[in-house]
């Protein structure tokens, strides 16, 4: 209904604008994926084991550099844990 | 005379017996979760003693504040177990679908065990949603495993859509009240005679999955039986036996059941007779 003007107003906010497995987190400069999961200690290389969704759909870890964010973005970055 | 032979070959104990499922083959028929032990090591041996070639894992959140994290998939990959990424805490198909598309860009296997649960208290699947996401997972190039209720209905539609697996509960997960209805497990397995079927989750001892494995069903997933007994290093030990001694008892046939006794002697040339 309002969604692409809630987008705008958040974008010209200086906080947090993304949402990293459910927790705030400013976009980075770049707006690139493969520089959020940096921050967070993720390369392409190393990661084994991790996947990341945005906004729902798997973003494979080759596309990482291509994939642009957008203010209001919900991220997901998952692993394997102990399950039955 | 013929000398007593230790064969196993052609009892099919260990060749020749393995269980299909996609494009994997097993020799052991018992799955095993990694869910729940008092500590790693714990759980290592009992993924050892338990003979297991498949272990279910979970998908979620990484923590990105604990850089030890990657410690548990990194040990198990390690071991020559494959892995078996689930769905649980999934409500919805939408949510399962996209849980079993982050277990296959992480773990690289096209396996899912595809569970879609309808409540908190019974843990129990939502066929509706369980079906919905089965089809579309089919569809996107999956091997599914799906956790069922033991209905025969359900069920044969899961595998009409394509499962590479159907695995209908003995009991709730976690109940360890062993399998509740074995005469719905009975007619799954007389409807559904050439797909894989597991029994899934209730499991509570040695003879339930042996109970399993006579009626036919071609393999046990089971964890907290394990996990949670009170030595579970040698209840995996004791589930390895169980499901080989099920699965050797379904191949060979049981005698039919009759009301009144038979005797094994002979009856003539009893002695003052």
């Amino acid at each position: 209904m309002s969604g692409s003007s809630i987008d705008k107003s958040t974008a010209q906010a200086p906080g947090p604008t993304l949402l990293v497995n459910g927790r705030p987190c400013r976009l980075p400069s770049s707006g690139v994926l493969l520089d959020l999961l940096a921050e967070h200690g993720l390369n392409p290389e190393a990661a084994r084991g991790v996947a990341v969704a945005v906004n729902e759909r798997i973003v494979r870890k080759a596309d990482w550099a291509e994939r642009q964010l957008a203010a209001g973005d919900t991220i997901e970055i998952v692993t394997a844990r102990q399950g039955g | 005379m013929q000398a007593f032979s230790s064969d196993n070959g052609s009892s099919g104990t260990s060749s020749g017996d393995e269980l299909r499922i996609g494009s994997l083959t097993l020799a052991s028929r018992l799955l095993l979760g990694t869910s729940g032990y008092p500590s790693m090591q714990v759980l290592l041996d009992a993924i050892a003693a338990s003979g297991t070639e498949l272990i279910t894992v979970a998908i979620r959140r990484m923590n990105l504040e604990d850089e030890q994290e990657e410690g548990f998939l990194s040990t198990i990959r390690s071991l020559p177990v494959a892995l078996l990424p689930n769905t649980a805490g999934c409500y919805t198909a939408k949510e399962a679908v996209l849980v079993a598309e982050l277990a296959r860009e992480a773990l690289e296997t096209d396996l899912i065990k595809l569970e879609v649960i309808g409540d908190d208290e019974t843990l129990m699947p939502d066929a509706e949603q369980l079906v919905k996401a089965a089809s579309e997972l089919v569809m996107s190039g999956f091997t599914v495993m799906a956790y069922a209720n033991d209905d025969p209905i359900t069920c044969r539609k899961l595998a009409d859509i394509g499962c590479a697996a159907v695995m209908p509960l003995a009991s709730p997960i976690g109940s360890g009240m062993g399998i509740v209805n074995p005469y719905n497990l009975q007619l799954i397995r007389e409807l559904l005679p050439d797909l894989p079927l597991l029994v899934d989750a209730g499991i509570g001892t040695a003879s339930d999955a042996s109970l399993a494995m006579e009626l036919g069903y071609d393999g046990i997933l089971l964890n907290t039986a394990v996990s949670k007994a009170e030595h579970p290093v040698a209840m995996a030990r004791a589930m390895r036996h169980a499901v080989l001694g099920g699965r050797l008892a379904h191949e060979a046939g049981r005698i039919p059941r009759r009301f009144y006794a038979q005797a094994s002697s002979p009856m003539h040339g009893r002695v003052g007779r």
